[in-house]
C-alpha cells in the first residue's frame, strides 16, 4: 500500500467526477457516492498506516552515508529499494517514494509523485477520519440543500486535493494541492452565493491566500534555484540540512513561505479571511476550516522543515519569525474569541489561536509536538465545530447569545459530546488537548539552549488559561441559562443518528488521541517503553532529509510536571473566574460601557483590531477604486491620446498638404493641365478618407524608403 | 500517403481555408446553409491535415523542422516559399487549427448583424491562411506577407460586423499594427541587406531564408545596428502582443468586434507577435535581443501590473477581459525576455493556454451579450441561477484564467515567473528577480480582478430588469464549440507534458546562441 499510495487521492477525484456526471439521477443526489469513496479512502489509509508503522519496526537496511547521497543525486525513485542486509543496527527508516514524469523544460525533467513517512501517514488518516465523518454527518445536515449533489461534489474534490498535497513528493505538487484546496474553499464557502456576504467572503478568503501565495510561489523558486533546478522535497531538505545551500537563500525562502503560512493556517495579520469563512456550511467549516486545509501551512512547514530549521536557525536562543508569529496569534487570535457571540466564530478564533500553538511549536524546534497537537485539535475542533453544527440545526441560528441557552436538557448527546471536545481544547487532564498543548510548551521552555523560548512559554500560558475562559463563556450561553429567541420559542430536540454519531465517534477520539504519545519521563515513568511516545517513534522522520536526523541541536521536551500543573491551575483559575462572571453574575459587569479604557478595548477587539477595515477599505477599496481608475484615466488619456494624436496629426497634414501643396502649389503650377491634378488630388484625397488599402501602401513605400537609408547608414558605417 | 503529406501536408494545411473561400465566392450568398457547410468543411479539412501532420510528427526531433518545402517564388529578391513546422510552430499551428472551426460551429445560427454569413465565413477562412501561413513560413518575405494577411479579414470583420465604435476601432487596429508592420518590413530588409550572401543554385546571393539567417545569428553586425534592427523588429511583434504602452488598440478591437472575431483574436493573432520574437527576433539576432531583453522585462511586468489594475476600473465584461490579455501577454513576455528553455517554454505554453482561456470567456462574453444584450456588469448578476451551466462555465474559466494549478494557465504563469528568478545570457538575475515578485504580486490581480467579475456576473441574483425573463441556457452549438476548448484547458493543466515535451528541444535550439538555460 505505500507504493500505491496514489490510490488515495484518486478515489475522491474520481467521486467528484462521478457526483457531477450522475449525481442527480441518484436516489441521495451523489451523496452515496461521495461516502463509499471516503470509506475506501478511510481504509485505504489505514493501510498506509499499517504498513507504515511496520516499516518502522522492521525498517529496510538503509544505504550507508555515502550511498543516502548517491540515492539522492539518482533521484528519490531509488530510495524505495531496501538496500543490502548490514552489519551495523539502523534506525532510520526511509520514505516511500514513487514518481512519474509530469513535464520537461530545459531539458530537465519534473516529476509528480506519492512520498509516504510518518508525517503523510498521520496526515492521511486525520483528513480520512474527518471526513468520513463529515461526509456522513452532512448527509443529514444539508439534505433538502438547493445543491445538495454539487456539495457532495466539492467536498470529493476537496478530500482528493488535500490527500494529493499530504501525499506531495514535489514542491510543485505542493503549490498544486495548496491552490486546489483553496479553490474548494472559496467554492464551498460560497456555497450560498446568492447572499452576497457568503460571496464576499469566498472571494475575501481566496484573495487573502493569494496574497500569502505570492510567498509560496517566490519561496519555491528560491529553493527550486537553490537545489540546483529541483523541486524535490527530500533533496530540498538533505541539502539544506548539509548546508548546501547558503543560509541567506534559506532565511529568504522561510520568510516568504512564511508569508504562505500566515495566510492559510490564519496566522496574525492574515488570519481575517477565517471568521469570515464561517458562512459556508458548518460542515466545511469543521473540515476544511478548523480540520484539515487551514492545518496546510503547518504541515509544509513540517514537510520542509530542513529549509526552516536552518533557515531561521530554529534550536538556537535567538528568536525567530516563526516562534514569533505562533505565539502572536496565540494570544490575539484567543482575545478576540471573547468578544464573539456567533458561536460558529468564537470556534474559528479558537482555531486561529489553536494553529499559532502549532506554528510556535515548529517554531520553537518541538516539532513533534506541533504536529502532535494538529492531531489532537482536528478531532476535538471538528467535535466542536460539529457539535454547534447540530446545535443550529435545532435552533437555526449560531448566535449563542440570543437564540440558545439551556439546551443541555434538550439536546443531551449534542451537550456531553460538545462538553468532551471543550475540555480537550482547553487542555483538562487527561483528554487530548492536554498531551499536546503541554508538550509544545514544554518544548518552548526547554529547547532552544540557555533559558528557552520564555515569551512564547508566556504567551502559551496566557493562551492556554484565556482558551478556558471563552469556552467556559460559550457552555454558559449555549448550554446554562434560559432558553432565548429561537431556543425558547420552539423546543429544540436532539440532531438524528447521522449527525450524533459523527460527534460521539470524535469526542471519543479528543477522549483517547493524546494517548497516542504518553511522555515516558518525571512522574510518567512508569508507562512501558512499547506505550511511550508511539506518535513520535512513528511520526518524526528519521532520515537525513529532517533536521533530527543531522543536527545535534534538534532536541525533545520532556514532560514537565511543574507545566502540567501550572497549566491546569491556570484552568482552574480561568473557569473559576468565567463560572464567577457568568453564573454568579460576579465582577465588574458593564464596565465595558462605563470605563472610558475598558470601552476602547472592547470597540478595538469588536472590530477585530481594524484590520479589516485597512484590507478591505484601505488596500482592496484603494487599488479597485482610485489606483485602478487613475490607470484607467492614464490610460484612456495619456496613451491612447498620444495615439488618437498622432492620427488626428496625420490626418491634419494630409489636410494641409492637399489644401496648401496641392491645391495651391500644385495647381498653380500646372493650372491648365488639369488631368494631372486631378490624379495627384485624388491621390492624397484618398490618403485622408480612410482609405486603408492606400494607407498600406503609403507605409508600405515609406518603409522601403526608412530600409535603403538605413542600410546605406549601416552599410557607411 | 506520408509522401503526400511530406510534400503537401503544410501547404494543404494554409491553403485548404482559401480554397473553401474560393468556392464560396462562386456560390450566391442566399445559400446559406451551403455556405456554413463549406466553411465548416474546409476548416475541419485542416485541423484533418494537421491531426495527421501531429500523428505523422517525430517527436524525438522537434528541435529541427519537419515536413519542409522549398520552392522559388520570387526570384528577383530571392524569397522563397519555405514552410516547415517545429516544436515551436506545432502547438500553435493546432491552436489555430482547432479554433477556427470551433468559431464557425460556434457561429451557425448566432450571426451578428449584418449577418450575411458568406462575407463572414470567407473572411474567416482567410484569416485561418493568414494564421496557419504565419506559423509555418520560414522566409521572411513570406512570414511577412502572411503577418499582413491576416490584417484585412479583421479589419472587415471589425468594421463591418462591429459593435457601435466600429470604424473608429477597426482602423486605430489597422492603422497601429501596420505601423509596426512598416517598422518590421525595414528590419527584415536590413536583414536581407546586412547578411552575408549564401549559395543558391550555384549564384551568390542576399537571402530571405529564416534558417540561414538563423545560422547566422547577427554575426559581425555592429551593435547599434543589432539594436536597431532588432527594434524594428520589437515595434512589430510588440505591437502585436500587445505590450504596454502598444496595446491600447487591443481594448477597442476587442469590444467593438464580434464575438468570434474576439476569440480569434484573442485565442490566435496576438500570438503572432509573441510567436515572431520566438521564431525571428531572438534566434536571428540573439545578442542584441539580450540587450533588449531587460527593456521587454520591464514592459511585460509594467503590462502585468497595469493591463489588471485597467480591468479593475472596467464596467463591460468584454473590454475586462480584453485588458485582461495585456496582463497575461505580459507574463509570456516576461518568459520571453528571460532568455532561458524554461521561459521561453512557458511562453509557448502560455501562448497556447491564453488562446484556450481567453477564447473561452470571449465566447462567454459573446453568449451573455446574446441573452442579455448588455455587458455591462452592474446590470449583470445571478447568471447562475438563470443560466446555471453558462455561469459554472465562466467560473471554470476565471479560474483558469487566474491561473488555477490543475488548469492550463498555471502552466504558463509559474515557469514563466519562475525563469525570471535565474534569467539567461549575461542578463542581470538583480533586476530580474524584482520583475518576478512584481510579476507574482501581479497574481493577487489577477484573482481581484477576475473574482470579482464573477461575483458580480454569476453569483447573487438577477437584476429587477431581467428577473423575469428566461435566459436560455447553452445552446447545442456552445456546447460543440466550447466542450473541446474547456476538456483541453484541463488535460493540459493536469499533464503539462504534451506540449513541454513539444517545446523544449525547439526551445533549447533557438536558445543556443544565447547561452541561456
Amino acid at each position: 500500500m505505500l507504493e500505491n499510495a496514489f490510490l488515495i487521492p484518486l478515489v475522491p477525484a474520481v467521486s467528484f467526477v462521478l457526483i457531477l456526471a450522475l449525481g442527480r439521477r441518484l436516489p441521495r443526489g451523489g451523496s452515496e457516492i461521495g461516502v463509499a469513496a471516503l470509506a475506501l479512502v478511510f481504509v485505504l489509509s489505514v493501510g498506509v498506516g499499517i504498513g507504515w508503522v511496520q516499516r518502522v519496526n522492521h525498517p529496510p537496511e538503509a544505504p550507508h552515508a555515502t550511498e543516502a547521497e548517491e540515492v539522492a543525486a539518482a533521484g528519490p525513485a531509488a530510495a524505495e529499494e531496501p538496500g543490502e542486509p548490514g552489519e551495523e543496527e539502523h534506525h532510520e527508516t526511509p520514505p516511500v517514494v514513487r514518481t512519474v514524469t509530469w513535464f520537461q523544460s530545459g531539458g530537465h525533467e519534473f516529476t509528480v509523485g506519492t512520498m509516504v513517512d510518518g508525517l503523510a501517514a498521520i496526515m492521511l488518516l486525520v483528513v480520512s477520519i474527518v471526513s468520513l465523518l463529515v461526509h456522513v454527518y452532512s448527509t443529514d445536515y444539508v439534505a433538502g440543500d438547493r445543491r445538495y449533489t454539487h456539495f457532495f461534489a466539492f467536498l470529493s474534490l476537496f478530500t482528493a486535493s488535500m490527500l494529493m498535497f499530504v501525499l506531495t513528493q514535489s514542491t510543485l505538487q505542493l503549490i498544486v494541492g495548496w491552490e486546489l484546496v483553496g479553490l474548494c474553499s472559496f467554492v464551498l464557502i460560497g456555497h450560498w452565493w446568492e447572499e452576497k456576504p457568503n460571496s464576499d467572503a469566498a472571494v475575501k478568503a481566496f484573495l487573502t491566500n493569494r496574497v500569502g501565495d505570492v510567498g509560496l510561489l517566490v519561496g519555491m523558486i528560491v529553493l527550486y534555484f537553490a537545489a540546483d533546478n529541483s523541486f524535490d522535497i527530500i533533496r530540498i531538505n538533505e541539502m539544506a540540512n548539509a548546508g548546501e545551500i547558503r543560509h541567506l537563500l534559506l532565511l529568504v525562502a522561510s520568510c516568504c513561505l512564511m508569508a504562505a503560512v500566515m495566510s492559510k493556517s490564519g496566522q496574525f495579520i492574515l488570519h481575517t479571511w477565517l471568521p469570515d469563512a464561517m458562512a459556508g456550511p458548518t460542515p466545511v467549516s469543521a473540515l476544511i476550516h478548523a480540520a484539515t486545509m487551514v492545518v496546510a501551512g503547518v504541515y509544509m512547514i513540517a514537510r520542509l522543515y530542513g529549509v526552516f530549521w536552518n533557515g531561521l536557525s530554529i534550536g538556537t536562543s535567538t528568536l525567530n519569525l516563526m516562534a514569533v508569529i505562533g505565539a502572536v496569534t496565540v494570544v490575539f487570535g484567543a482575545l478576540l474569541a471573547f468578544v464573539q457571540n456567533d458561536i460558529k466564530k468564537v470556534l474559528a478564533y479558537s482555531t486561529i489561536s489553536q494553529l499559532g500553538y502549532m506554528v510556535m511549536a515548529l517554531g520553537v524546534g518541538a516539532w513533534t509536538a506541533g504536529i502532535f497537537h494538529l492531531f489532537t485539535h482536528a478531532f476535538f475542533k471538528a467535535c466542536l465545530f460539529l457539535g454547534a453544527g447540530s446545535l443550529s440545526h435545532a435552533v437555526h441560528s449560531f448566535d449563542m447569545v440570543r437564540d440558545m441557552g439551556g439546551m443541555r436538557r434538550t439536546m443531551p448527546t449534542t451537550y456531553k459530546t460538545f462538553l468532551v471536545g471543550t475540555l480537550a481544547l482547553m487542555g483538562l487532564f487527561p483528554l487530548a488537548g492536554f498531551w499536546s498543548k503541554d508538550e509544545i510548551l514544554a518544548g518552548a521552555s526547554q529547547l532552544g539552549g540557555e533559558g528557552g523560548y520564555r515569551l512564547m512559554l508566556v504567551m502559551g500560558l496566557i493562551g492556554a488559561l484565556m482558551t478556558c475562559a471563552y469556552m467556559t463563556r460559550v457552555l454558559w450561553y449555549v448550554f446554562w441559562g434560559q432558553p432565548r429567541g429561537a431556543a425558547a420559542m420552539h423546543t429544540p430536540h436532539e440532531s438524528g443518528a447521522r449527525i450524533t454519531a459523527p460527534l460521539v465517534i470524535l469526542a471519543g477520539l479528543a477522549v483517547v488521541a493524546g494517548f497516542a504519545n504518553l511522555p515516558d519521563t518525571g512522574v510518567f515513568s512508569f508507562v512501558p517503553e512499547n506505550l511511550a511516545l508511539r506518535f513520535e517513534h512513528f511520526v518524526e522522520p528519521t532520515a537525513a532529509y529532517f533536521p533530527g536526523a543531522t543536527d545535534e541541536a534538534f532536541g525533545h521536551p520532556e514532560f514537565s510536571i511543574t507545566i502540567a500543573l501550572a497549566t491546569l491551575v491556570l484552568a482552574a483559575v480561568a473557569i473559576g473566574l468565567a463560572y464567577a462572571w457568568f453564573w454568579r453574575g460576579a465582577g465588574p459587569h458593564g464596565i465595558a460601557t462605563r470605563n472610558p479604557a475598558a470601552r476602547a478595548g472592547y470597540r478595538l477587539l469588536e472590530n477585530k483590531y481594524y484590520l479589516d477595515h485597512l484590507y478591505t477599505g484601505v488596500v482592496a477599496g484603494g487599488t479597485k477604486g482610485p489606483l485602478a481608475r487613475a490607470t484607467y484615466w492614464v490610460d484612456q488619456h495619456v496613451i491612447d491620446g498620444v495615439v488618437n494624436l498622432v492620427g488626428t496629426a496625420s490626418r491634419r497634414g494630409g489636410q494641409w498638404v492637399y489644401d496648401n501643396v496641392d491645391q495651391r502649389v500644385v495647381d498653380t503650377i500646372v493650372n491648365g493641365s488639369g488631368a494631372t491634378a486631378e490624379g495627384s488630388g485624388q491621390l492624397l484625397r484618398r490618403q485622408q478618407t480612410g482609405k486603408v488599402q492606400a494607407y498600406g501602401a503609403y507605409l508600405f513605400a515609406g518603409a522601403t524608403i526608412l530600409a535603403g537609408i538605413f542600410v546605406f547608414i549601416a552599410s557607411a558605417s | 500517403m506520408n509522401d503526400l503529406l511530406d510534400d503537401w501536408g503544410l501547404t494543404a494545411a494554409v491553403f485548404l481555408p482559401m480554397v473553401g473561400a474560393v468556392v464560396m465566392l462562386a456560390i450566391p450568398r442566399t445559400e446559406e446553409a451551403l455556405h456554413k457547410v463549406i466553411a465548416l468543411v474546409s476548416s475541419l479539412a485542416v485541423l484533418g491535415v494537421v491531426v495527421a501532420l501531429i500523428a505523422e510528427f517525430d517527436f524525438d526531433r522537434t528541435r529541427t523542422l519537419q515536413y519542409e518545402v522549398d520552392h522559388s517564388w520570387i526570384e528577383v529578391i530571392n524569397s522563397r516559399y519555405i514552410l516547415g513546422v517545429d516544436g515551436i510552430a506545432l502547438p500553435l499551428l493546432a491552436l489555430t487549427a482547432l479554433i477556427v472551426p470551433l468559431v464557425v460551429i460556434y457561429s451557425w445560427n448566432h450571426f451578428p448583424e449584418p449577418h450575411n454569413p458568406k462575407a463572414f465565413l470567407i473572411l474567416t477562412l482567410v484569416l485561418e491562411t493568414g494564421m496557419v501561413g504565419t506559423f509555418l513560413a520560414q522566409d521572411l518575405i513570406l512570414f511577412f506577407v502572411f503577418f499582413e494577411l491576416v490584417l484585412l479579414p479583421m479589419y472587415f470583420m471589425i468594421g463591418v460586423w462591429g459593435g457601435e465604435q466600429r470604424q473608429y476601432a477597426s482602423i486605430k487596429f489597422f492603422l497601429f499594427t501596420l505601423f509596426g508592420s512598416a517598422l518590421m518590413i525595414v528590419s527584415f530588409l536590413a536583414l536581407y541587406f546586412l547578411s552575408p550572401e549564401v549559395v543558391v543554385d550555384g549564384v551568390a546571393r542576399h537571402t530571405f531564408d529564416i534558417r540561414e539567417l538563423t545560422d547566422w545569428g547577427g554575426e559581425g553586425l555592429a551593435r547599434t545596428t543589432a539594436l536597431f534592427v532588432f527594434g524594428g523588429m520589437f515595434m512589430g511583434f510588440g505591437i502585436k502582443v500587445p505590450l504596454f504602452p502598444f496595446h491600447t488598440w487591443l481594448p477597442d478591437a476587442h469590444t467593438q468586434a464580434p464575438t468570434q472575431g474576439s476569440v480569434i483574436l484573442a485565442a490566435v493573432l496576438l500570438k503572432l507577435g509573441t510567436y515572431g520574437f520566438v521564431r525571428i527576433a531572438i534566434p536571428i539576432l540573439p545578442e542584441a535581443a539580450e540587450e533588449w531583453a531587460p527593456w521587454i522585462g520591464l514592459l511585460a511586468v509594467i503590462g502585468i501590473i497595469y493591463g489588471a489594475l485597467g480591468c479593475l476600473a472596467q464596467t463591460d465584461m468584454k473590454r475586462l477581459i480584453a485588458f485582461s490579455s495585456v496582463a497575461h501577454m505580459g507574463y509570456v513576455m516576461l518568459g520571453i525576455a528571460t532568455l532561458t528553455d524554461f521561459g521561453v517554454n512557458a511562453a509557448i505554453f502560455g501562448m497556447v493556454a491564453h488562446g484556450l482561456i481567453t477564447g473561452m470567456l470571449f465566447f462567454i462574453a459573446g453568449s451573455v451579450k446574446e441573452r442579455y444584450h448588455t455587458l455591462e456588469i452592474k446590470r449583470l448578476g445571478g447568471m447562475l441561477l438563470q443560466a446555471p451551466r453558462m455561469g459554472w462555465i465562466l467560473g471554470f474559466a476565471c479560474m483558469a484564467s487566474l491561473g488555477l494549478p490543475g488548469l492550463a494557465g498555471f502552466w504558463g504563469e509559474f515557469p514563466a515567473i519562475l525563469s525570471a528568478y535565474n534569467p539567461g545570457g549575461d542578463l542581470d538575475p538583480a533586476l530580474f528577480r524584482v520583475y518576478m515578485v512584481v510579476a507574482a504580486i501581479g497574481t493577487i490581480f489577477a484573482a481581484g480582478y477576475l473574482l470579482w467579475l464573477l461575483q458580480r456576473v454569476a453569483f447573487g441574483t438577477p437584476k429587477e430588469e431581467f428577473s423575469g425573463e428566461r435566459i436560455h441556457d447553452l445552446h447545442l452549438t456552445d456546447y460543440l464549440a466550447w466542450a473541446p476548448m474547456l476538456l483541453l484547458i484541463v488535460v493540459l493543466g493536469v499533464y503539462p507534458n504534451l506540449i513541454f515535451r513539444v517545446t523544449d528541444g525547439a526551445v533549447i535550439e533557438s536558445l543556443a546562441a544565447v547561452g541561456g538555460g
